[in-house]
């Protein structure tokens, strides 16, 4: 059997890209793969572990779950798109500052699932901070430095 | 990449997903949050897809009198954040935020949802409460079911070949409408081992004139603990009545059991989820829309 492709064009961080991809193509491969964007991990593929959480529309999405073709026409931000290049996002300098990543694999999406829960929320408590990453397995630095990262910015937010 | 090869179709219009679905050999896609991951496994092998994203018109929220009336295409996170659910149906945003999480709610639809009738999810057992009724249309028209008949069984509903789900209606509550949800979760937005939910309505001497008592994640479908909502009508609620009640619950079941829990566990759930959500309903001040 042929496999059919379909045209899709998405903006992936700012940038526009046209592809021709097969149906079953899943958006976290097509972003890894075809965009060369490995900053989005790829764990369970099933919705479970959030290592491949985007923002799609502006908001928190698992890529796993989601077919390329799908996201015809839309907006996606992965990790690579939080800060410039070279540079850290104030979430991002809050979880080096704060050991917030050892391994690195949850990093992404935690970073994602805490920026979109920064940007509907900007002065989270510790309680909403564990239910925005409550989708977001990590296996090794524990979740402790990672709720004070977020709430660090969160501070530093308001303070500036 | 994992899933089995499948043809794919992007719906422009009802009618073309209507059609494509009478074409058989054929599912709708809808947020994909169940489907893609047994399609990842290959739990699933459609041949077909028809996609329902781009359907703007089967997604929102109507008021229609006081009834609200849902788009099968209605995201999860949708009704957590309406001001006319928050208003007249604030049990719904209260159970939603403990469905999966964010990003699994910003996708997941309740049409999808009850399609699947997923025996522990929470749509399914939500609207068997709120007796909701569902649109199904097909090319050939539409009909209307109830939520006590749309789930048949395990993983089973009415919606038969061809039809495609696309309206949930909500009726109106009576004002002061009590409620009180209870659900045990291994983990948080796991879902559940067992639920209850309660809907109350006393008079103003506090006298029960109408109960609703749903289980959910205990047997194949949702389940009306019957006995329980009889024992209620008539009485003034007491400790000893919601012990009552809860032990009506319990005896009404034969609970499943599974790898996450034991038909005996599931048992003592039942009735100690069904008294704390009978508390709940009562300790909640009627005026109350914001609930516990």
């Amino acid at each position: 059997m042929d496999t059919p492709t379909h045209e899709i064009e998405l903006t992936v961080n700012g940038r526009r890209h046209q592809a021709k991809v097969p149906a079953r193509l899943t958006l976290v491969d097509f972003l890894r793969e075809r965009l060369g964007l490995t900053g989005t991990h790829v764990g369970c593929e099933h919705g479970i572990c959030g290592a491949c959480t985007i923002l799609l529309q502006g908001e928190a999405a698992r890529a796993c779950l989601m077919f390329a073709v799908q996201a015809n026409g839309m907006e996606v931000t992965t990790v690579e798109g939080l800060a410039p290049v070279g540079e850290l996002s104030p979430l991002q300098a809050a979880f080096k500052r704060h050991h917030a990543l050892q391994c690195g694999f949850c990093t992404p999406g935690m970073l994602i699932s805490a920026t979109a829960l920064l940007r509907e929320c900007p002065q989270p408590d510790a309680d909403q901070v564990r239910d925005a990453i409550s989708g977001n397995l990590c296996r090794c630095t524990g979740y402790i430095p990672i709720v004070q990262a977020v709430l660090d910015a969160s501070l530093e937010a308001s303070s500036s | 990449m994992k899933p089995a090869l499948f043809e794919y179709v992007h719906a422009e219009s009802i009618q073309q997903a209507l059609e494509e679905l009478a074409r058989g050999d054929c599912q709708p896609l809808a947020g994909g949050q169940s489907l893609i991951p047994a399609m990842n496994f290959r739990l699933a092998t459609p041949a077909r897809l028809v996609d329902l994203g781009g359907l703007q018109q089967l997604r929102g929220l109507r008021l229609c009198g006081n009834d609200i009336v849902a788009g099968a295409m209605t995201r999860h996170r949708d009704f957590e954040t309406d001001a006319n659910v928050r208003r007249l149906l604030p049990m719904l945003p209260h159970a939603l935020v403990a469905v999966a999480h964010v990003p699994i709610r910003n996708r997941g639809t309740i049409g999808g949802s009850l399609a699947h009738a997923d025996p522990a999810a929470d749509w399914p057992a939500l609207c068997l409460a709120c007796e909701t009724r569902m649109t199904l249309r097909s090319i050939d028209g539409e009909r209307s079911v109830s939520a006590a008949e749309f789930q048949l069984g395990l993983f089973e509903t009415a919606i038969e070949p061809g039809e495609l789900l696309t309206e949930i209606r909500f009726p109106a509550w009576p004002a002061q409408r009590r409620w009180g949800v209870e659900k045990m979760t291994r983990r948080r937005g796991d879902f559940a081992i067992a639920g209850a939910i309660v809907l109350l309505d006393l008079d103003a001497d506090g006298v029960c004139q109408w109960a609703r008592i749903v289980l959910q994640g205990v047997t194949d479908t949702p389940f009306v603990a019957a006995a329980a909502q009889q024992l209620m009508l008539g009485r003034r609620p007491d400790a000893q009545l919601l012990q009552q009640a809860a032990d009506a619950a319990r005896a009404a079941v034969q609970p499943r059991s599974d790898l996450h829990a034991s038909s005996e566990y599931r048992s003592e759930l039942v009735a100690v989820l069904t008294r704390r959500a009978l508390q709940r309903a009562l300790a909640q001040g009627a005026s109350s829309a914001t609930g516990p």
